[in-house]
């Protein structure tokens, strides 16, 4: 049996009270839950405190340039479709600087699970505004506030045909551990939007904050495949802000409809150079 | 009988000129002549002026020659043109139905539109009407030109095979008929070939395959989109993935991603395509994940001319990325250093776990060759230190450090996935586990690690090679595609009584110091030859050897080099 032991990491830089732990601990809770061990798992992360966390718990971890850990996923996840691959990475790594590579992920439906640490603010370059600050948020670099309105990861991800839709909250723990283990189990893409208070440098969305908002999908009569539904939740922001499965479809997974995948992984593959011989036949 | 003799083809893009020029090739090829076909386009799908050359000669050829003895005309433009190239007992094939010109010598009407029409079936066949035409003026053997179309319309069906073959038996007979005894160059078929006709994309490409890469991503962009198309093409055959990523930066970060679990993975792209790959380099070098980078030069900067031939990033290559880690850029100059020193990168780029570059050029990436066939049986593939699971269990439960400490700077791989161990590597300084740190003891160590391994990849490769006598008195040096006009050149001047050689450089980084040094030291003068404006090789010879190179003939225009070019150059320079 796989225990919360096997995946204890290093001791951590992060800020005490900060929300990422509670996300680390979530991430480590739902892979013993779902009895998987380290080395099954690839956890490839991206630039700002949410890359750190493959650091601070033990499983193969590929710590990729600010914004690229999604691509770098999709890479890994093709040269070996067997590895649980999970990206994890900040608002400003995913929605800002990797906010093409989310959107032709989210196309594609790979079968990958992306944790977004969503605190609505730069929390490793000192409190700058973030693509998921909302209007008027006064910041170092917005002294003026905000002037774009916030990037909406979850109407987004509808939009573009995502197949697993979800929203957790740094505070609610066990509710983050069942999202996280239904988001791995998928199959295909799916988006896991965690609220996060920084205690440091956010001091608007603050753990109260969010505490009198949020409110879990799972306790009213939802239903997460009715796509206007869906839309109508993602666009809920205010006084009141869903967590859960916000939508999920099914269809076919970028891996899945790749030929050479039928034959097992990629990096198990042989290397033949006399099987070539055919190629050279072609310029003859 | 000495036979060197060279056709441009030339019209709108969109005529199937292409066609033409490759089917001629083939069909010389076929007939055991050697041939060079190189390509001139512009950024258009249709319209414009575009045109093709195709070089025959009876011994080996390298490279393209500037004297026409058959013009192909589509359009009365490309007369204009091209009309002062023909050598004086050259011929002109143009349709006179369409192009007002009086036929006087030189000038040979063939009613091009009139017989596709009445032969084939379609105006299409205008191309092949035309490729036969240019057979039949030289009486060369009808049946080879009949094998080339059969062959490449075979997949479209019996009847089109039937009419191609039909129209080009038109224009052949029309030609012969109306104009042998006035025009009477012939060429003749040396017998059967077990020669090979391709391209340097071609060459890589298969080179790709043969050395197992098994993943490739990539961002469509001229003069290497043929490359993805290549691999996308063999990936059901061959069980390859290949992924057209939505930028530049997602098809680098995919490669590294696959490297990084164990697969041979590369990408092909432009020089202003690499620019934007450029972060994703230096995270190869970080987390010292092998991969393979083809950049196909065209003139910049920025968009530049997009389907013409450069050499102006070489430097660009070498210094890519902030900091410093070690790689590899080969600069392959002919179809066979393209097709062997891309399975050398692979292998490099494993061994040393670093991002290997082949740097090529529009001119490389587009012109045919005929060459011997490549012997498969003499391709060694080396993967450097991969962990099984046996070795791991050993090593004893999760003891396996991804950059661990070695002498030679190169750590054991372990494949992600593999029971009892972890790989863990980051993009950050890290320690032997591959977690992030920040002590200065640790980051100290880890710097001289990674280019502690550039020792061993100094060791991997051969000097470059010299063409001509060792001890000459001028050395012409060049890198990548200039190969064959420098070859030429060479040959040419020696002829007539100037001693010199050629030092070709296929690797250029690790920079083959003592080599060069050597013989700089022992040419009483010598020359850098580059498609580059301001002597991006001299620059380097210099930083490295300390040595100044005597002159430099540079071309920037976005045309490759001719021999006739060289030859002149370096004339002027020798009496001067």
């Amino acid at each position: 049996m796989v225990t919360l032991k096997d995946y204890e990491g290093g001791p951590t830089a992060w800020c005490p009270g900060c929300g990422n732990f509670s996300i680390l601990l979530a991430v480590k809770r739902a892979l013993v839950e779902m009895n998987l061990e380290p080395y099954q798992v690839l956890i490839v992360s991206g630039i700002g405190q949410a890359g750190k966390l493959p650091h601070y718990m033990r499983c193969n971890t590929l710590n990729a340039l600010h914004g690229r850990d999604v691509p770098e996923a999709i890479g890994a996840k093709l040269a070996n479709h067997e590895l649980k691959v999970i990206a994890v990475g900040g608002d400003g790594d995913g929605y800002g600087e990797g906010g093409n590579h989310f959107t032709h992920a989210i196309l594609r439906n790979i079968d990958i699970t992306y944790i977004v640490h969503d605190n609505q603010i730069y929390g490793l370059t000192k409190g700058q505004a973030s693509p998921t600050s909302d209007k008027g948020f006064v910041t170092k670099t917005t002294p003026e506030g905000v002037i774009s309105l916030p990037f909406n990861p979850i109407a987004l991800a509808i939009s573009l045909g995502a197949t697993f839709v979800s929203r957790g909250f740094a505070g609610e723990v066990d509710h983050l551990v069942e999202l996280i283990k239904k988001a791995v189990q998928h199959k295909g893409f799916a988006l896991v939007d965690v609220l996060q208070p920084c205690v440091t440098f956010n001091k608007l969305n603050t753990w109260e904050w969010y505490r009198k908002r949020v409110y879990k999908l799972e306790s009213i009569d939802y239903d997460p495949t009715d796509r206007t539904l869906a839309f109508q939740k993602a666009f809920e922001w205010g006084d009141k802000i869903p967590i859960g499965v916000i939508y999920k479809s099914d269809r076919p997974t970028f891996d899945e409809q790749i030929p050479a995948l039928k034959y097992g992984t990629l990096v198990k593959q042989k290397i033949d150079p006399l099987a070539c011989e055919k190629i050279l036949d072609e310029f003859m | 009988m000495t036979i060197d003799f060279t056709f441009k083809i030339g019209g709108e893009a969109g005529q199937g000129l292409q066609s033409i020029g490759y089917a001629l090739s083939k069909a010389f090829a076929k007939g055991g002549l050697y041939v060079f076909l190189n390509q001139d386009y512009e950024s258009r799908i249709r319209g414009g002026h575009t045109f093709v050359q195709v070089r025959v000669r009876n011994e080996p050829v390298y490279t393209l020659s500037e004297e026409v003895n058959m013009l192909i005309a589509l359009n009365k433009e490309t007369i204009d043109l091209h009309k002062n190239e023909l050598v004086k007992s050259g011929a002109i094939i143009f349709d006179g139905d369409k192009i007002p010109i009086k036929a006087e010598d030189s000038y040979y009407s063939v009613p091009l539109e009139k017989l596709a029409l009445e032969k084939g079936g379609s105006k299409i066949m205008i191309n092949t009407v035309a490729t036969g035409a240019a057979m039949g003026m030289l009486d060369y053997d009808f049946n080879l030109l009949a094998d080339v179309l059969s062959e490449e319309f075979g997949r479209k069906g019996k009847d089109v095979v039937e009419s191609n073959v039909k129209a080009a038996r038109a224009g052949y007979d029309y030609a012969k008929e109306n104009y042998r005894g006035k025009y009477d160059f012939t060429i003749r078929s040396l017998g059967s070939s077990k020669r090979m006709f391709l391209n340097g994309g071609e060459a890589i490409s298969t080179g790709v395959i043969v050395a197992g890469c098994k993943f490739m991503a990539g961002y469509p962009m001229t003069p290497t989109s043929p490359i993805l198309e290549f691999f996308a093409s063999k990936a059901r055959d061959y069980n390859l993935v290949f992924v057209q990523s939505e930028d530049e930066l997602a098809a680098i970060n995919m490669v590294i991603g696959a490297g990084y679990v164990g697969v041979r993975a590369m990408t092909a792209t432009a020089g202003d395509g690499f620019a934007l790959m450029v972060e994703g380099l230096g995270q190869a070098g970080m987390t010292e994940t092998p991969i393979v980078a083809v950049v196909g030069q065209r003139p910049g900067p920025a968009v530049g001319l997009p389907t013409r031939t450069s050499q102006a990033d070489l430097l660009f290559m070498i210094r890519a990325g902030n900091d410093e880690f070690p790689r590899a850029v080969f600069t392959p100059g002919t179809i066979e250093d393209a097709f062997w020193l891309t399975i050398k990168a692979f292998n490099i780029a494993e061994k040393y776990q670093i991002p290997v570059i082949i740097l090529i050029d529009q001119h490389l990436a587009d012109s045919y060759r005929t060459v011997d066939r490549f012997d498969l049986s003499k391709v060694k593939i080396e993967r450097g230190e991969i962990l099984s699971e046996e070795q791991i269990r050993a090593m004893g439960l999760y003891n396996y450090k991804r950059h661990q400490f070695t002498e030679s700077g190169v750590s054991p791989r372990a494949i992600p996935g593999t029971p009892g161990c972890l790989v863990v590597t980051d993009a950050d300084e890290h320690n032997e586990e591959g977690h992030i740190i920040e002590d200065a003891e640790t980051r100290t160590k880890m710097v001289l690690k990674r280019l502690k391994k550039f020792e061993g990849v100094k060791k991997e490769m051969e000097p470059p090679k010299i063409y001509g006598p060792e001890d000459a008195k001028i050395t012409l040096i060049g890198w990548g595609s200039t190969y064959g006009a420098i070859r030429e050149a060479v040959d040419t001047l020696r002829k007539v009584g100037i001693d010199v050689n050629m030092l070709y450089i296929n690797v250029v980084w690790p920079f083959p110091k003592d080599e060069i040094s050597s013989v700089l030291s022992k040419a009483e003068m010598s020359f850098v030859i580059e498609n580059n404006a301001t002597g991006q090789l001299a620059y380097l010879i210099k930083s490295e050897t300390g040595r100044e190179v005597n002159e430099k003939i540079l071309k920037f225009d976005g045309r490759p080099f001719s021999p006739t070019h060289i030859v002149k150059e370096v004339k002027e320079k020798v009496k001067g």
